[in-house]
């Protein structure tokens, strides 16, 4: 608009819907939820070579609730999906889930009695990530598809609702 | 000290008739023992100064169905200070109501309390007098022995994902 | 005044028990201990397991021994070659094949970088439970060099999947072994850093000294292996008292403390990383020419030239992926020291293509049965202190 360049480009006009998606994925803070061989390519992200923050999300909260983006890094075993339930509950809205790793998408290559066959079972997954264990480069690649999916996400008008329903409760 | 003298002390301490049998491949040797003195078995093997085998590696389950006994619990024990090792197994038959029994030897090496608990889990095997046998590996109210030959591998309805409970 | 000062008999008190885990950021994975403490202080530790069960036994029961390669390496994901290098031994036994020089030689490159890989994670998460944030980054740079290694050989950063039944599944590529030297000729002094960070630093000695002492008596009745019970003074290395891969010919020192306690560990650890790095030296010189892997058709794969080439390797190749190698019928326990300690391969064959049992010897399943007794008495920041110098991984422990 004209304004802006009025104004020397220190003014930007958007709209709310916008602004708020912006800065949602500017600074989603995750969860690291390192369950299995996973998790080591997730604190490889983290770390200096691929290094994390610079997408704003260097404050990996163990606590989910101060966390945004719940990482699911490893197997998600029969004993071990309630525990994973509680956490997501816990997560206050907006919340994003990461399935990294076949083993969180598909239950990878346990195909037996102790394996939930991928967490999306029990959670509403946005991106699934796969690979065994998938490369830090994955990892960013899948994060980034995910920050383009909160761009376009409605979120003043249609807000995302996320609640953990499975069938028979 | 090799394995067929260490096996000769032990049928010379406890008679012929106490070790079942003996099987040797490539260079090692495992001997079945009877399972009602595996304790003191144990517990001499364990103690008597030239065997002295104070670190056990692992008790471990096998599962032979359908042959009966069904199960044979492995005991692979090793010497610090001989540094031999030895390898004794025992056949634990499964009894009308599904479930088998044998004594525990926690009171010979502590280590072997986690390695009860899994192998009980796993296979339905009581260890008499064990300290804590609760389950270690399996979520608490499953009720079936994965392990055992007859068990699908990818599980029942009995392994649902969920507890039956809302948490 | 006499009257209103309360004696401390008045005062009831009860245990409290405080949940630790499954997420926790200082548990190392999916880890439940249910702490009961009198204050701060620590009166029983009951460790709760299995939230990483993934039934790895029974689905070795269900695949060909080449298949399991692959299930193994996952079982201790910090050091994953470890485990490839136990079950192949296990199988080569049991087969009886002979592995050729070059192929034993690349082994134990694999096997000590692995070694050094695990450990320098092991340095990096211990000394951020102890407090002291910069040891990770560092150890994690390190570790990205080996990673760039794993993946030069094999294409997997942290599981290379390169040993195989009877050797190695290629050849090191050109680049592998200039790398390695420039490796091992940085590398000490990088431990030279980590060490004035941490061996005579005042509180990262007040925070480990004393504290986790594990007696010998009950190292050995408790099974413990590895650094757990070199830090408590007995000299076991299952390198030199049952050596395998030709370990025996190689010139390295077996790191012992007499200390039993956390602190011990920790050096113990850094010397064996320092003694790897002796090792790995050594194979650069050792390196010979020749085949890397053996040849017995029905059980080790054929060169992979000549399957393009040769129709009996062609065939030998597909007899093999379609129905599996055939191993004699009896069984086999082999041990290898692992970064965690024994790790040890019980391997039962009825004759079949697949394994009919394959127990797997976890070390840190074993030496996770001893944070009991070294926890009692300490308060609770020291649990986790104690509890990350017990090294374990949750995969190996549940399996």
């Amino acid at each position: 608009m004209a304004i802006e360049r009025h104004l020397n480009d220190t003014v930007h006009v958007t709209n709310l819907e916008w602004f708020v998606n912006w800065s949602r994925k500017s600074s989603m803070w995750p969860l690291g939820f390192g369950l299995a061989c996973c998790a080591l390519e997730m604190i490889a992200t983290f770390v200096s070579r691929y290094d994390l923050a610079r997408f704003g999300m260097e404050v990996a909260r163990p606590s989910p609730r101060h966390a945004d983006l719940m990482i699911v890094s490893g197997t998600a075993s029969k004993k071990m999906i309630p525990a994973v339930r509680r956490i997501y509950e816990q997560m206050a809205e907006p919340r994003w889930v990461i399935a990294m790793g076949a083993c969180a998408c598909t239950g990878g290559i346990y195909k037996n009695y102790a394996v939930v066959q991928g967490i999306d079972r029990h959670l509403p997954v946005d991106v699934y990530i796969p690979g065994c264990p998938p490369r830090p480069e994955a990892l960013l690649d899948g994060i980034l598809q995910l920050h383009a999916k909160v761009m376009k996400e409605q979120s003043i008008h249609n807000p995302r609702v996320t609640c953990v329903k499975v069938a028979g409760e | 000290m090799n394995q067929e003298a260490i096996k000769d002390r032990l049928t010379a301490k406890f008679g012929q008739d106490a070790v079942l049998d003996t099987t040797v491949f490539r260079d090692q040797l495992s001997v079945t023992v009877i399972k009602d003195k595996i304790r003191e078995i144990c517990r001499f093997l364990r103690d008597e100064p030239d065997l002295f085998f104070d670190f056990l590696s692992f008790v471990g389950g096998v599962d032979k169905h359908p042959q009966t006994p069904r199960f044979e619990i492995v005991y692979q024990l090793n010497s610090s200070r001989h540094k031999h090792r030895f390898r004794i197994k025992t056949r634990v038959e499964e009894t009308a109501d599904g479930l088998a029994s044998i004594d525990s030897v926690v009171g010979v090496w502590a280590t072997a309390d986690w390695h009860e608990r899994e192998t009980a889990e796993m296979y339905g095997i009581t260890f008499k007098d064990h300290p804590d046998p609760r389950k270690l590996l399996l979520p608490e109210h499953w009720t079936v022995f994965p392990l055992r030959k007859d068990f699908p591998l990818e599980g029942t309805d009995d392994t649902p994902d969920l507890p039956p409970q809302k948490i | 005044m006499n009257e209103q000062v309360r004696r401390m008999e008045d005062f009831q008190s009860e245990l409290m028990e405080l949940n630790l885990g499954p997420h926790h950021p200082s548990t190392h994975g999916v880890f439940r201990a249910v702490v009961e403490l009198d204050g701060e202080t620590v009166v029983n530790v009951t460790p709760h397991l299995g939230y990483l069960h993934r039934g790895y036994e029974k689905t070795c029961e269900n695949k060909h021994y080449h298949q399991v390669i692959p299930l193994a390496e996952r079982c201790d994901y910090m050091g994953a070659s470890s485990n490839s290098l136990a079950f192949c031994l296990t199988v080569e036994k049991m087969l009886g094949v002979d592995v050729p020089e070059r192929a034993q030689v690349i082994r134990v490159m694999f096997a000590e970088l692995s070694r050094i890989f695990s450990h320098l994670f092991w340095l990096g998460t211990h000394a951020h439970d102890v407090g002291a944030m910069t040891p990770l980054f560092y150890n994690l740079r390190e570790r990205e060099e080996i990673m760039n290694l794993f993946e030069l050989s094999a294409g997997g950063r942290l599981m290379p999947n390169y040993l195989r039944i009877g050797g190695v599944i290629q050849d090191l590529p050109e680049g592998f072994v200039e790398r390695l030297r420039a490796f091992t000729e940085h590398f000490d002094r990088r431990v030279d850093e980590y060490e004035t960070l941490l061996t005579k630093n005042v509180i990262y000695m007040d925070r480990t000294q004393g504290i986790g002492v594990l007696s010998l008596k009950d190292a050995i009745g408790l099974g413990a292996s590895g650094p757990m019970i070199r830090g408590s003074g007995l000299a076991w290395d299952i390198r030199k008292t049952e050596p395998y891969c030709g370990y025996e010919t190689y010139d390295f020192s077996v790191a012992v403390e007499k200390g039993c306690d956390a602190y011990s560990r920790y050096l113990v650890r850094i010397r064996e990383m320092r003694e790897s790095n002796r090792i790995l030296k050594q194979t650069l010189e050792k390196l010979p020419g020749g085949p890397i892997r053996a040849r017995q058709p029905g059980v080790v794969f054929p060169p992979q030239e000549e399957i393009y080439t040769k129709m009996e390797s062609l065939i030998h190749h597909f007899m093999l992926v379609v129905e599996g190698l055939k191993a004699p019928v009896g069984e086999y326990y082999q041990c290898i020291e692992s970064p965690r300690g024994e790790l040890g391969c019980y391997l039962v064959s009825d004759g079949g293509p697949r394994p009919y049992r394959l127990k797997w010897r976890a070390p840190a399943f074993v030496n996770l049965e001893s944070l009991a007794i070294m926890a009692r008495g300490h308060l609770f920041a020291d649990l986790i202190a104690i509890l990350s110098s017990v090294d374990i991984v949750l995969a190996e422990v549940d399996r």
